[in-house]
């Protein structure tokens, strides 16, 4: 039996915005989950390495810089070429409502925008990793 | 001891009358940073004052008022809208368009692979190429920027920290194929890298070469660029990142110190660099707390400068200021409220006495705003300036029992905060040991937890709210731009002098590795083509990187 759900909470990119990154890192480790946060300037390839190594649930990416359409998709693809399409993946940011159903087109589950509660999104998490185990 | 007594007294019967009359309603009474305030300020609260000892006039030690005798009667603060996206070209018409409005003054934002020292080639800047600031690759892209742009008739502040002396060479190579000589620029490089470590994280060399780079600017533009404000001590980054305006205060201005203490180390006269030292802070939604925090930071800048490093020079006393109203504080929700909010929060840094100010657009917690949306941030400044009458007395919250008191509250939180910092052994040492961004991380997620609460209302979000997504056109960067970025550079690295190229980077190295004054070397290596990114992998190889260490 799986125990917590184990999430890495990922800085793709350039951006050094980690005030949300940091908040929801805190919020899910509060909530019960094992939370694996890379830090920042991780290149995708990182990113997914360390989602692998760490047998991850939940990969969420935190963009604020506006290369999410370049960040986001290629995590997605390259977790798909590995082999791990069981990793929910979420994305976070300054991400404008037009690119929202792209990104879902790419195989991430849900994108937070500002405004969102640290409440909705482990609710969130909480739904997809049951519902994956059911 | 009377008047403490007399004092509490006075404070439990208003609080008494207060329950009995059951007139309290059900909310939180303190300031968005979680700070106390009592119901009501009165004489007692400020009891200890003395006039010109802890005020001042304005224009007058310890500057608490107001760094100018006359303020906005003399001078309006500069409107300065922070501005830059795409190619070089498109940031010129942008810049074009806010000197056309009235703007008097530029400031240029760069993207993130310029920020972090990278080429629009490099692998490392997919997806990130004009995003969010222009790209500038080499001095041909600052030309770009500024064509048909006198650089001796605007100032212009860059906001660039760690290759910050590589951009002030571009510039001034810009400049000098104008024909505008080095002491006729006038202008202001961000340049706080301690920030950077804090809050931002756009740095690239460690701690002490990146102080090193900062006294070389120091050093070159005292002799050479005389109207240049060489570091712009910033804690608009910090406040952004979650801290409260105490430590927003405080951090900044022990950062200060730290810059000022690396100048006397380098061996620098503290009046000859301490002039031209500026400061940047955030105008959040608190007014009074806002106003407050300048007040008190002039005072504290002023009384340490003069008492603890012995600046002779009154020009090193006064504490000058950029102001930027709150992008943490607006919301995606109901983005119109945002106009609303900048307006307090721009008023804020007028009632507090800013130099200069930028409004936030209405949609930039979206996207980089549209030209509708600057115009309108523009307009608040102006209705500001002309219509409301704010710009009239200088201080005019001055003497006010609130104001006062906050005022000096802050300014001995902050001198706690200096002591504890200290205790850790400086700013570098609690940058190493996560001091600040513990506390930052901290005071973040208890705001987040209160507003989740709804003990903190943030009006369209978690109260008053509408649902459905907001109704704004964001502006779109074009995805195309990045292909061209780096073919300009291809062509560039195939046109230039490769011999000169090489040979200005090899002295560079050198400059690096031995200790001279590295400015001259990067003004060649701007004048001969070299690109950013190569100053910056030249300036790796003898300073190494700086990795961060994660906490939340």
């Amino acid at each position: 039996m799986k125990g917590k759900i184990r999430v890495v909470v990922a800085k793709p990119g350039l951006d050094g915005h980690d005030r949300g990154a940091k908040v929801i890192a805190r919020a899910l480790r509060d909530a019960g989950m094992e939370v694996i946060y890379t830090g920042l300037h991780q290149t995708a390839e990182q990113i997914v390495e360390t989602a692998i190594q760490e047998d991850a649930d939940v990969v969420g990416l935190s963009v604020l810089s506006g290369a999410h359409m370049t960040l986001v998709p290629k995590v997605a693809r390259l977790l798909r070429e590995q082999g791990v399409e069981d990793v929910v993946v979420l994305a976070g940011g300054t991400i404008p409502e037009e690119d929202h159903e792209e990104l879902k087109r790419e195989g991430v589950s849900a994108v937070f925008t500002p405004g969102a509660t640290t409440m909705e999104i482990v609710a969130f998490i909480e739904s997809c990793v049951a519902g994956a185990a059911a | 001891m009377d008047e403490d007594r007399q004092k509490r007294r006075d404070e439990e019967q208003w609080s008494a009358a207060d329950r009995e009359a059951g007139s309290l309603r059900d909310a939180d009474f303190t300031t968005v940073s979680s700070a106390e305030v009592e119901t009501l300020y009165r004489p007692t609260d400020l009891a200890e004052h003395d006039y010109d000892r802890d005020l001042g006039d304005p224009g007058d030690f310890p500057y608490t008022r107001g760094i100018h005798p006359t303020m906005y009667r003399g001078q309006l603060w500069t409107m300065r809208q922070f501005a830059g996206f795409g190619e070089p070209e498109d940031t010129n018409e942008r810049f074009r368009f806010l000197l056309e409005q009235g703007q008097t003054g530029l400031s240029l934002a760069l993207d993130l692979p310029t920020l972090m020292g990278h080429d629009s080639d490099d692998l490392r800047s997919e997806g990130e190429v004009g995003r969010c600031g222009v790209a500038m690759d080499s001095v041909l892209d600052m030309e770009r920027v500024f064509e048909g742009i006198p650089l001796d008739r605007v100032t212009t502040s860059m906001t660039t920290n760690a290759p910050a002396a590589i951009l002030l060479a571009f510039y001034l190579v810009a400049a000098e194929r104008q024909g505008v000589g080095f002491d006729q620029v006038g202008g202001t490089i961000q340049n706080d890298i301690l920030k950077e470590y804090i809050a931002q994280n756009t740095y690239i060399f460690p701690p002490e070469p990146s102080l090193r780079l900062i006294t070389d600017i120091f050093a070159f533009c005292a002799d050479n660029v005389p109207r240049w404000n060489t570091i712009s001590i910033s804690g608009y980054h910090i406040r952004e990142a979650g801290a409260t305006a105490v430590q927003e205060l405080a951090f900044t201005l022990a950062n200060g110190f730290a810059y000022v203490d690396a100048g006397l180390a380098a061996g620098l006269d503290v009046d000859v660099f301490a002039p031209r030292l500026s400061f940047f802070f955030n105008a959040h939604i608190d007014l009074f707390e806002e106003v407050a925090k300048y007040r008190a930071a002039r005072r504290i800048w002023a009384r340490h400068m003069r008492d603890r490093y012995g600046a002779k020079d009154p020009r090193s006393w006064l504490m000058r200021f950029h102001t930027q109203t709150a992008g943490c504080s607006l919301t995606a929700q109901q983005p119109d409220n945002n106009i609303v909010r900048t307006a307090i929060e721009a008023l804020a840094g007028i009632l507090g006495g800013t130099q200069s100010l930028h409004t936030n657009s209405l949609d930039e917690v979206l996207a980089l705003p549209t030209e509708r949306a600057v115009e309108i941030a523009l307009r608040t400044q102006q209705v500001l300036a002309y219509e409301t009458g704010v710009a009239n007395v200088v201080d005019p919250l001055g003497g006010s029992y609130f104001v006062e008191a906050l005022t000096d509250r802050m300014e001995q939180e902050a001198e706690e905060y200096f002591r504890k910092i200290d205790a850790l052994g400086g700013v570098v040492a609690a940058i190493d040991k996560s001091f600040f961004q513990k506390e930052i991380a901290e005071a973040s997620f208890r705001y987040q937890m209160q507003v989740e609460r709804v003990d903190k209302v943030v009006v369209g979000v978690n109260k008053f709210a509408t649902g459905g997504p907001p109704r704004v056109d964001t502006l779109r960067i074009d995805p195309t731009l990045e292909a061209r970025q780096v073919e300009r550079l291809r062509v560039l690295r195939a046109g230039r002098d490769q011999a000169g190229a090489d040979e200005a980077l090899s002295n560079l190295l050198a400059a690096c590795t031995d200790g001279e004054n590295v400015m001259p070397r990067l003004l060649d290596c701007a004048r001969t083509h070299c690109t950013l990114g190569e100053m910056v992998a030249t300036m790796k190889a003898v300073f190494g990187v700086y990795h961060e260490t994660p906490v939340f």
